[in-house]
């Protein structure tokens, strides 16, 4: 694979994260990490919509007029997110029932959103579709280390296996919100030491 | 007495913030200043308070099942467009702030250059659409819908004001470089969510 295409690929895992460094999609990664299978399913949903996404609109690029380019991009943004939530509820209802309102949320994730505005408007259909699919990819690896956490600490299981001896007692602050802000804190504090990212 | 307590559940004990994520974006960006936090809070209590009642009219006249009833002839009566909820919503969203922005604009001069910025931000906030899909999901009636609108964006408001009072102290004290900006807001931000739960006993 060329190098640029492998940055575009690579960079949304560690040195450009989109949650960690970016801080865009904060919200449904708190919200879907109580169980791993969720914050599997989830970054599924959401790599799919960000790809075609800023395919989509790197294809319209040259068409849209700059005065309506967010109505254009939410209507496109709706719509694809409205195929992703009728196939989860036809295909995976259980964990659509838990993803509940936040398969809706996928319109107004900041990464999909963020990554149509500042890349797609300004790149080729092919670089945006790989960088889509490396920022979907990247929200997806932050979210399966949240709930891995937050599921072994809360059930003392791990995809519903069980890892935790017979008598351990489940945490029950790692499966409520302030858990979930409180973790995925540390998490960003131990991702930027390592690739020493300061923010001023 | 129940709109009451729907009220005091939605600004404090399921704050939409704290309890339910939403509006996260918008939350850790601005609130850096007091004086922006408040105005943001406004804006979007504001815009709560008029998408709720008219996503909750198009849901119910519209798409809902069998909403279409209402059209003569009785053809349209077994319809399920609920599937479109999601596209008219966030069109009714973004028009209504384009609305309230050209209203603003026209009569009310001073808050609208007060609130500039922030309020195209608006249509993207989660906590804008996902006020509107939550009313759907836990079935609220219309004057339910607006009380629930209005104190969501009560308890946003109280949480990114707090949030920005917090970080101007915040700004003096000495932290390793890898918690400055977002690590240590998430920490704090997890522990005002600890004590906003102290409140879950209230029950009126």
């Amino acid at each position: 694979m060329a190098s640029a295409a492998k940055k575009l690929l690579m960079d949304p895992f560690s040195d450009n994260n989109p949650i960690t460094i970016q801080v865009l999609g904060i919200c449904s990664a708190l919200a879907v990490t109580v169980k791993v299978d969720t914050a599997i399913v989830m970054p599924l949903a959401l790599t799919a919509v960000v790809t075609l996404s800023n395919f989509v609109i790197s294809l319209l690029r040259n068409v849209i007029p700059s005065g309506i380019r967010m109505i254009v991009e939410m209507a496109v943004i709706a719509t694809l997110v409205i195929i992703a939530d009728q196939l989860l509820q036809a295909f995976l209802f259980d964990i659509s029932k838990q993803l509940s309102v936040f398969v809706g949320l996928i319109i107004t994730n900041c990464i999909v959103m963020g990554r149509a505005e500042a890349f797609a408007l300004q790149n080729p259909p092919k670089d945006s579709l790989l960088d889509g699919l490396g920022n979907g990819l990247g929200y997806g690896i932050v979210l399966i280390a949240v709930a891995s956490i937050r599921e072994v600490l809360g059930f003392g299981s791990w995809l519903g296996f069980k890892l935790m001896p017979e008598n351990y007692m489940g945490n029950g602050l790692a499966l409520l919100a302030p858990g979930a802000f409180i973790i995925l804190g540390l998490l960003i504090w131990a991702q930027r030491t390592v690739t020493k990212y300061v923010e001023d | 007495m129940d709109l009451l307590s729907l009220a005091i559940k939605s600004i404090f004990v399921e704050n939409i913030l704290l309890a339910y994520f939403l509006g996260m974006c918008s939350f850790l960006a601005c609130s850096k200043k007091v004086d922006t936090a408040i105005g943001l809070g406004f804006a979007v209590i504001f815009v709560l308070a008029i998408t709720l009642p008219a996503n909750w009219a198009i849901h119910h006249f519209l798409l809902a099942p069998g909403a279409l009833a209402w059209v003569p002839g009785g053809k349209l009566a077994g319809l399920d467009l609920s599937f479109l909820n999601f596209i008219c919503f966030i069109a009714t969203i973004a028009s209504m702030v384009q609305l309230v922005e050209m209203i603003l604009d026209k009569f009310f001069p001073a808050l609208y250059h007060a609130l500039g910025i922030f309020l195209p931000l608006i249509t993207v906030n989660c906590a804008i659409l996902g006020g509107s899909l939550f009313m759907i999901e836990r079935e609220y009636g219309f004057v339910e819908s607006t009380v629930f609108g209005i104190s969501s964006g009560v308890g946003w408001l109280l949480a990114i004001a707090s949030m920005a009072a917090i970080r101007n102290k915040l700004r003096y004290s000495h932290l390793p470089d890898g918690l400055k900006g977002l690590g240590i807001t998430m920490i704090m931000t997890g522990l005002m969510a600890m004590a906003f739960m102290c409140f879950s006993g209230i029950n009126l």
